[in-house]
């Protein structure tokens, strides 16, 4: 292939892509950073530069913090118990178990259920007073909890499912990840007298890692995006006890038309997101093996 | 296969159990939508198992919302989005695959920010640029920030490179254009990859919520996800068994195709070797 | 024209048969309504839709919008169109509490058609089985708040089966709250929607007394009480009064399988309830001829026979007097008296809360009291925050 054609040919095909990527992502989040240096246009009062006005607000405003404090919690359990779950969930199906294929089922389901109608659900089933979740641990007497309408359970309720939607997406990488640790390994362990969970530990979560590490990204992307939950279940509530950065973002943009807090509250979001992704690419670089 | 096992037949028994466990719970919220669909609004709370089967659920969810006119918007666009990205992912991994230029490793990076930053992340923004365009409450304008996926990109450009090259050189000895190596080479090849993202996509796009709230407006562009969220939050309080119905109806085609695929789905999951 | 309104479900299907109908009466004026959704939804579509030029004749948007449309500079008064003598006894026949929000400044910006106001039901069975008259609702909070402790009951293992009481405390709290706070004689906000009361000491005994009919008197479940869910456990027996719009009334009419009474919401010391709902609005921008042609339709929509049949069909409250006088309402009325009671509160009904920047202000309130209604926030500390947090954002509209 010649040179220059070479480089025509290349660029004519990233073009398309490239250019909607740069429309939806790349030129958005410069638009956010200068937003929010300036204020908000009201018909009265064009947009002006107020520099780090927004900022100070911000940092001054309890829900913001509130919000963030939330979503690091709403992260840092569901993303690690999720995974697990998956995890257990793909070595579960992977083996001899009997009903592999329904179960597999049933684990995969919530995955193709839209967030927003099992939420409904779920409503029901934290109902205090004869929700299905309050009928199941009367025996046990836990009575009358009203799961979603106190500070200190609502966002436990929303992880939970949270970790319901997302562990059988999960399961489906691992699974196929397992089914590639060549058999021979195993029988190799097996007449070394290794046990099962050896084998486990020494050998498949190590080769597991690069799969790990995938769904550790979209499970981080997915709990700082899903708050459809949010929605119908609690609406941020009580007392912003359930707001995260991603809800307090649509509130401040559609419900106060506050285009300038709004740009400000996404700049955290994406200083976030950027953290995470750069820490998970120094992880990726010095954990993972490949066969 | 023979592994010593230090648990034994207990320890299976344990495992067979817990594994059993999970899936019921997993199961608890599609079970308890079904019971609640077919059964009356008094059936809600009482699980007694001769209560009378109904239909009326169905058909008054049916009739409340357009739901017929939501299920055509909804597969307009997921099809819409599964052609353009398919098109322009594949062009795009090609390119990055098979090709050196200077500057590509960088648009690489660049292209990847979007794994982590989605666009309803940037919601306010991709609303003003939309707005601009004109395109507000339109389907257009649903699918737009999704036709370019990073995540379509990488996956695909995994695929291609793993595809060994003797296989273009052979094409292209038989005078194939770069396109025809793309379209007879590669892409056959790919064709796991092709289905099991194409799959994650639809369920993707089929349950996307947040995206479509802000930029539809009218009942000829809102997405099933939409319609069932406006359905549900009548002022009247909520009727369970009503909403559980609609639930199903919304779903129930992912799920049936789920469970008519699901093997395929897991099998090229396998083949794609994303490790 | 076009003309967003934010009703959904079967209620649609009135709307549009009120569209054909002013169009046959009508040839040469075309009506489309939009359904968008909620309030929330269908005026951000509204807004989005002026912003880009293209703006409708006319919508029905949440009355507390008053202030956010007006500040837009979106709409204009309805006294513009006001010909004849018959237009302006039109326009007096609304019920002034549904009125008390459409106006600033002398002018009037809106007409009401979809309204509504909360009131209290009560389960006629559960109140035979506790030994009180079933033929009679709470006429006070006090009479409330005994006749709750009567009927709570609890099982064997100390669960409760039945309240006495739930008052729906999730979501928009600030709108039953109104209820209780006008029973205590306080007034939230002023007519020019710049000031906020919320730390009269009214306000805080009224929230103070809202908490204490869980944490000290044991007869409302405690946490925020869903308004979702609430019509269901009235229908399931859990709660044997409930406070909730009128516009439930049919649901729970078709649903009950018990006798159920309909009262005003009984008060601390004065009868009190706030007003909800949409109104119509005509918007600036527009043509005068097509502006005109949207004020005969909200006339014509707004008739009293019109507004009988609404009231009926949708269990809002019908919005003038006349309207309670067609023999269609008469008729209604007789064979289902609860449907009155919505009506006959009036007298004691204000406006629900609104003000400038309504959405923030009203989150600093809900926040505030779903705060105390947990438990996590004392009432008196809450409040007053919230008033400075109200100031706040209020002091560029003084």
């Amino acid at each position: 292939m010649t040179g220059t054609r070479n480089t025509v040919h290349a660029w004519l095909l990233v073009l398309p892509a490239c250019v909607l990527l740069a429309a939806f992502t790349h030129i958005p989040i410069i638009g956010t950073f200068i937003h929010s240096f300036y204020s908000s246009p009201k018909p009265r009062r064009p947009s002006r530069f107020v520099g780090f006005d927004n900022y100070e607000a911000m940092l001054g405003d309890p829900i913001f913090w509130k919000s963030l404090w939330n979503n690091l919690l709403y992260a840092g359990v569901s993303v690690p118990v999720s995974i697990a779950l998956a995890l257990a969930m793909a070595l579960f199906v992977n083996g001899k178990l009997r009903g592999q294929g329904a179960l597999r089922l049933a684990y995969f389901t919530p995955t193709v259920l839209p967030m927003i109608a099992v939420a409904n659900i779920w409503l029901f089933f934290y109902n205090p007073q004869y929700g299905l979740i309050d009928q199941l641990l009367k025996p046990f007497g836990v009575i009358g909890v009203n799961w979603l309408g106190s500070q200190g359970t609502a966002l436990w309720c929303l992880i939970v499912v949270g970790i319901w939607k997302e562990a059988g997406f999960f399961m489906i990488f691992y699974l196929a990840a397992l089914q590639q640790i060549s058999t021979e390994l195993r029988e190799c362990a097996a007449i070394e007298g290794a046990s099962r969970w050896t084998f486990f530990w020494r050998v498949s979560f190590p080769l597991l890692m690069p799969t790990t590490l995938f769904v550790m990204i979209n499970a981080v992307i997915n709990a700082f995006r899903l708050v459809d939950h949010i929605f119908v279940m609690t609406g941020g509530g009580p007392d912003n006890a359930t707001s995260v950065l991603l809800y307090q973002i649509y509130v401040v943009g559609f419900k106060f038309f506050d285009q300038a807090y709004a740009a400000t509250l996404t700049m955290v979001l994406l200083l976030i997101l950027g953290v995470i992704a750069i820490g998970q690419f120094l992880l990726a670089d010095k954990r993972v093996h490949y066969q | 296969m023979s592994m010593v096992d230090n648990k034994g037949l207990a320890g299976e028994v344990v495992e067979t159990i817990a594994a059993w466990m999970l899936g019921l719970l997993w199961m608890l919220p599609l079970l308890f939508a079904i019971w609640t669909a077919i059964h009356p609004s008094a059936y809600v709370a009482k699980f007694d198992l001769l209560a009378p089967i109904t239909a009326q659920n169905f058909v008054t969810a049916w009739e409340a919302a357009p739901f017929a006119r939501y299920f055509l918007n909804t597969m307009l666009l997921v099809t819409g989005i599964l052609l353009a990205q398919f098109v322009l992912c594949t062009l795009a991994a090609f390119a990055f695959a098979r090709f050196e230029f200077k500057g590509r490793d960088t648009l690489f990076m660049l292209v990847l920010v979007q794994l982590m930053v989605a666009p309803d992340v940037l919601l306010l923004e991709n609303y003003i640029t939309i707005r601009q365009l004109g395109l507000v409450d339109t389907l257009p304008a649903i699918a737009l920030p999704y036709l370019a996926s990073a995540f379509g990109i990488f996956l695909l450009r995994q695929t291609f490179k793993a595809i060994p090259k003797d296989f273009e050189e052979a094409a292209r000895v038989e005078g194939c254009s770069t396109l025809g190596v793309l379209w007879r080479v590669y892409v056959p090849l790919g064709k796991p990859i092709y289905l099991a993202y194409g799959l994650v996509l639809v369920s993707f796009h089929w349950n996307n919520f947040l995206w479509p709230l802000i930029i539809t407006n009218s009942v000829t562009t809102r997405p099933l996800t939409v319609g069932l969220a406006i359905f549900a939050s009548v002022d009247q309080g909520i009727d369970w068994s009503i909403i559980c119905a609609a639930t199903l109806m919304t779903s129930g085609p992912l799920l049936i195709a789920f469970l008519l695929f699901q093997r395929q789905f897991v099998q090229s999951f396998m083949q794609t070797g994303i490790k | 024209m076009y003309f967003p309104v934010a009703v959904g479900g079967p209620v649609t299907k009135i709307i549009d048969d009120y569209a054909a109908g002013f169009e046959k009466e009508n040839p040469g004026i075309k009506i489309k309504p939009i359904y968008a959704g909620d309030y929330q939804q269908t005026v951000a579509k509204v807004l989005t839709a002026i912003k880009g030029g293209d703006i409708p004749e006319t919508a029905i948007l949440l009355a507390a919008d008053l202030f956010l449309l007006t500040d837009e500079d979106a709409v204009v008064p309805m006294d513009d169109f006001v010909k004849t003598a018959d237009d302006t006894a039109w326009m007096n026949t609304f019920y002034p509490a549904f009125m008390e929000n459409a106006k600033l400044k002398g002018k009037t910006y809106a007409i009401p058609f979809q309204r509504s106001t909360p009131v209290l039901y009560w389960n006629k069975d559960a109140f035979k089985a506790a030994g009180l008259n079933p033929e009679k609702g709470p006429a006070t909070w006090a009479e409330m708040r005994d006749m709750a402790k009567k009927l709570t009951k609890k099982d064997a293992s100390g669960a409760t089966t039945q309240w006495g009481v739930q008052i729906p405390s999730d979501g928009n709290t600030a709108w039953l709250f109104t209820g209780i706070t006008t029973g205590a004689g306080a007034r939230l906000t002023n007519a020019d929607g710049n000031k906020v009361a919320f730390d009269d000491p009214k306000v805080i005994e009224s929230v103070q007394s809202w908490y204490n009919l869980s944490k000290v008197d044991g007869v409302q479940p405690s946490g925020l009480i869903s308004w979702g869910a609430t019509p269901r456990d009235f229908l399931e027996g859990k709660a044997a009064m409930i406070w909730h719009t009128t516009g439930n009334l049919t649901n729970i009419k078709t649903n009950a399988k018990f006798g159920f009474g309909v009262s005003y919401l009984p008060g601390i010391r004065q009868n009190g309830a706030p007003t909800g709902g949409g109104n119509f609005y005509i918007f600036k921008g527009v043509p005068k001829v097509k502006q005109e042609a949207a004020f005969k339709f909200i006339k014509w929509m707004t008739t009293p026979a019109r507004a009988a049949e609404w009231s009926v069909k949708t269990g809002y409250v019908a919005t003038s007097a006349a309207a309670y006088d067609t023999p269609e309402m008469k008729a209604y009325t007789a064979s289902f008296p609860q449907a009155i009671v919505a009506r006959d509160q009036l007298k004691f009904a204000v406006s629900e809360l609104t003000t400038h920047e309504n959405q923030r202000v009203s989150k600093v309130f809900n926040d505030a009291l779903q705060a105390i209604m947990t438990g996590s926030r004392p009432a008196e500390a809450a409040l007053k925050d919230a008033q400075r947090e109200g100031e706040r954002i209020l002091k560029d509209f003084k």
